[in-house]
């Protein structure tokens, strides 16, 4: 349900309330995929934005993993034009340098002529050079959101990408403070990130959920039943390449937490969504336990099941009984016990009051098992 | 006789756009036979290279390459090859923090790299260290020293049009405490290359199987295409060869 996810975005917050908060989880196993639904939230949200239809004025991306250049190229691909993306998109450019090395190299090489600037700053991207000091990052963003055109409260939005590296770099309760002073600052109509679940302990990817009101996570479309490194999976890891489930909880205001998700595609340069089935097999099968098997049954195999008379239950109603008790020969078509498998089929058939029946197949496992004969099966113990 | 560069299975799966190649092996099977034909690969197509030697001296890859016929001294003295001996590198001497000789090696390979993109040379610049995991050893154990220091050489990936191909031996990383830095460089990596002893026990003529895991990036327009190869290779001495199994005579 991305679109419930960027609409939510989209309608940004209400007054005194915290701006709603989304976090992308995703794993290594389905990692171009998290990194694909980040880029697409991002970009419908800035579409959104610039058509005018957003609470948002504009979109500030906090760029750590990525180039800034990734981004704009895949929103022009998305059909945002210069002028679009000149107005709606700031980006913060802590992938560049963000310990200040390259600052610190130039410096040292241009002692002499302290004229030449390094110039990196373009025209919507900032870079920054300190992600170790929080604080300023907070103020960074805040001041880049100020920057959008238009008259009245110009609110913004926010994108971490992502909250895993900022943790690299600080610690987890600073990184908290970060997220809920942008929460609650008051021109911030929303704010989402992308937290790689399987680099820290799981309690730290639980307080971040713990701060926002959407989780999204990408999961693999197919566990991985050994969870392992045998190159026998191989074929697990190229599905998940290009499929994932992309999971959504949101949690409503008065607490409520709906479940919703949906099928997630890497076509091409780009992430497609697909409805799933619908929201009420997933629940179910959420409670099943992940196993290889098909624990479900079909529809049909449920009304199949349920219609299959047992043994005892015709019994006396004057209907002929057939049970095949391995000394009676068979009926004449099945003469030859030696014949395949699924020749040796029993049937027992039990019309119950005119409507659907159902029946016992009874195959038997191999040729190697012989039908019961007279010998005793207990003839070799000595007793 | 097969060649490299051209044709064989690895350079297939390999595909052309990788940024960022990670090689992890195990004692089993090493990997560093992998990292040598990609080396020669980035210096026959005209281009440079920054070795990063942590694990051997100059004369043995000298004396390897040699046999696969590619003279290291030679690419060296023009300058083609940056060759940083760091067997003595004293990362986090006791009067400076570790950071800050990081920060030093960082600004020689970005030397060599605006020096090649100002010369007229075209080719690409290729960043080959091996191994990582002796890095994180130089660092103290640092690993947010060392990934600081890799984040850097990745920035130069985007921004100068450099490749990046780092060993790691895996098999140290088997404990679930310290995944971070092969976790962290599996997250960085465009594409993993992973030597691993045969699953089916020892062989005289395969030494061992190779998967190479090409993760579609947004930046590629072959998106289409395979993403998970499996194939058994025997090194030799002037190489190696690369098969499917069981397709071979």
């Amino acid at each position: 349900m991305a679109e419930a996810v960027v609409r939510c975005l989209r309608d940004g917050r209400l007054e005194g309330e915290h701006a709603p908060a989304l976090a992308v989880e995703g794993s290594l196993q389905c990692c171009p995929l998290a990194a694909g639904a980040m880029l697409h939230v991002a970009a419908a949200l800035t579409s959104q934005a610039a058509a005018g239809k957003a609470q948002a004025r504009g979109l500030v991306i906090v760029a750590f993993d990525r180039s800034p250049e990734v981004y704009l190229d895949f929103m022009r691909r998305r059909g945002l034009d210069a002028n679009a993306l000149g107005r709606c998109v700031r980006i913060l450019d802590c992938y560049s340098d963000p310990l200040g090395w390259k600052q610190k190299i130039h410096n040292q090489m241009h002692q002499e002529n302290s004229a030449k600037q390094l110039s990196t700053n373009k025209e919507n991207i900032t870079v920054f050079r300190n992600v170790k000091d929080v604080t300023k990052l907070l103020y960074s963003t805040t001041e880049l959101g100020g920057g959008f055109e238009g008259e009245g409260k110009k609110y913004f939005c926010i994108a971490i990408d992502s909250i895993s590296s900022m943790l690299r770099h600080a610690s987890v309760s600073s990184i908290s403070g970060l997220l809920s002073n942008l929460r609650s600052h008051e021109q911030v109509s929303s704010i989402f990130w992308l937290i790689r679940s399987d680099l820290h302990e799981p309690k730290v990817s639980r307080a971040l959920e713990c701060l926002s009101t959407m989780v999204a996570s990408v999961e693999p479309a197919l566990a991985d039943p050994l969870c392992g490194e045998s190159p026998g999976n191989m074929s697990f890891i190229e599905q998940n390449y290009s499929k994932a489930k992309f999971v959504v909880r949101l949690k409503r205001r008065n607490g409520r937490v709906k479940h919703l998700y949906e099928d997630l595609h890497l076509e091409g340069n780009d992430v497609q969504f697909v409805s799933a089935p619908s929201v009420g097999t997933e629940v179910n099968q959420s409670l099943v336990p992940k196993v290889q098997f098909n624990l479900e049954l079909s529809e049909k195999e449920r009304t199949d099941r349920a219609n299959v008379v047992l043994p005892f239950e015709h019994q006396g109603k004057g209907e002929p009984i057939q049970i095949y008790d391995g000394r009676r020969s068979l009926p004449e078509a099945q003469r030859d016990p030696n014949l395949t498998a699924s020749a040796l089929v029993d049937e027992i058939k039990a019309p119950k009051s005119g409507t659907a029946k159902g029946e016992i197949h009874y195959i038997r496992d191999s040729d190697d098992e012989q039908p019961d004969s007279d010998e005793d099966p207990d003839d070799d113990l000595d007793i | 006789m097969e060649e490299y560069g051209g044709g064989d299975l690895l350079t297939e799966a390999m595909g052309s756009a990788a940024r960022v190649v990670v090689i992890e092996d195990c004692v089993e099977a090493p990997g560093a036979f992998v990292l040598h034909l990609l080396l020669k690969r980035a210096l026959a197509g005209g281009g440079e290279a920054a070795f990063l030697a942590l694990a051997q001296p100059f004369s043995h890859y000298d004396r390897v390459l040699r046999k696969m016929g590619c003279n290291l001294s030679l690419h060296r003295r023009n300058g083609r090859l940056h060759f940083f001996d760091l067997q003595a590198f004293s990362g986090g001497a006791r009067e400076s923090p570790i950071a800050d000789s990081f920060v030093q090696l960082y600004s020689e390979i970005q030397r060599a790299v605006e020096a090649n993109k100002i010369g007229e040379n075209e080719g690409q610049v290729t960043i080959v260290v091996d191994d990582i995991s002796l890095l994180e050893v130089v660092a103290h154990g640092s690993v947010d020293d060392v990934l600081d220091f890799l984040h850097y050489c990745f920035t130069l990936t985007s921004e100068m049009d450099c490749s990046l191909v780092i060993l790691i031996h895996e098999d140290i990383y088997a404990g679930e405490e310290n995944m971070d830095l092969l976790l962290h460089l599996r997250y960085f990596a465009d594409l993993v290359v992973k030597a691993a002893p045969l699953s089916t026990g020892l062989a005289a003529d395969v030494h061992g199987q190779l998967s190479v895991v090409n993760k579609g990036t947004f930046h590629k327009q072959s998106a289409k295409s395979q993403k998970v190869w499996n194939f058994h290779f025997k090194v030799k001495e002037n190489g190696a060869d690369f098969f499917y199994p069981g397709s071979r005579q």
